[in-house]
């Protein structure tokens, strides 16, 4: 789900950030455990919002549940910004960080 | 035989149990709507069109977990906690409108679907989505109120004030667990 690292000047879709040192260091977004949200709703919600296989979204919610947080996507800021929301609407706890 | 157009979930409710449901859904509704209705006023916003919602974090614990901050500030954040929280102010006055926007709507749907005295419920896959959704919202505000998780409780006497809640939370649990199953299944041809 990375966004390409390195844009050719005048290529649409990526906004240059003048705010962080690194503008070109990708951004995450997380998914952390809680005790609330059942695991089938999780698995459903991370395949209905990322089109992920049911495979893969089980994978990701097994490391919720067990590691206590998972990446869940990466990209843009502006497009983690776009997928916590959506998790958050759907209720699960989500925050998002730039990638080291 | 049921098509994709045709009902995904079936089941009954109670008439008791609908009026429950209708009664915590349109509870959230009501919270919802008042921390909408309390946000500062922005005078840019009849210019620019774009909504901004509340800086800081509900100081309700049950609306803060329904609407939680998009950062958390790491250990070694180089600039320090400063910088996260006008961050968060940033992203929450942003998003936050949306996000109340969705769970309304969910919550509206439910309303709009569920049985007025009980009886039998069917639901289409759009329709589910909305109530998987609302009855998470009300799970996750009855769990925050009943403290779930590590030291909370899974079974209270009942002459406990919250063993009411506890036992709507648990009747909840089931419901969404089922509808979930349902929306996860293969449609029938």
């Amino acid at each position: 789900m990375a966004s390409p690292a390195e844009t050719k000047p005048g290529s649409a879709g990526q906004k240059v950030e003048s705010t962080q040192g690194s503008t070109q260091r990708p951004w995450v977004t997380i998914v952390w455990d809680d005790p609330v949200n059942l695991m089938n709703y999780v698995t459903y919600i991370l395949q209905k919002i990322f089109g992920y296989s049911e495979p893969k979204a089980t994978e990701l919610m097994l490391q919720v549940h067990n590691e206590g947080k998972a990446i869940v996507s990466s990209g843009t800021r502006e497009s983690m910004e776009v997928d916590v929301t959506k998790l958050h609407a759907a209720g699960l706890w989500a925050t998002m960080q730039q990638d080291r | 035989m049921e098509t994709p157009a045709g009902p995904r979930f079936r089941s009954t409710l109670d008439p008791h149990e609908a009026t429950l449901l209708k009664n915590m859904v349109t509870s959230l509704v009501g919270m919802l709507d008042e921390r909408e209705s309390s946000s500062p006023r922005d005078e840019l916003e009849q210019i620019t069109g774009m909504r901004t919602g509340h800086t800081a974090a509900p100081d309700d614990a049950t609306l803060g977990r329904l609407l939680p901050n998009f950062f958390r500030p790491q250990n070694d954040h180089p600039a320090g906690s400063a910088t996260a929280e006008s961050l968060n102010s940033a992203l929450r006055s942003l998003h936050e409108p949306d996000i109340i926007d969705a769970k309304r709507q969910a919550a509206q749907r439910l309303l709009d679907t569920c049985p007025q005295s009980g009886g039998r419920l069917e639901l289409t896959e759009s329709d589910a989505n909305s109530w998987i959704s609302s009855v998470n919202d009300v799970r996750l505000a009855l769990g925050t109120m009943l403290d779930i998780g590590d030291g909370g409780p899974d079974a209270l006497p009942p002459e406990h004030p919250m063993a009411g809640h506890l036992d709507v939370y648990q009747w909840l649990t089931v419901l969404q667990e089922y509808l979930v199953l349902s929306l996860m299944s293969k449609p029938l041809r």
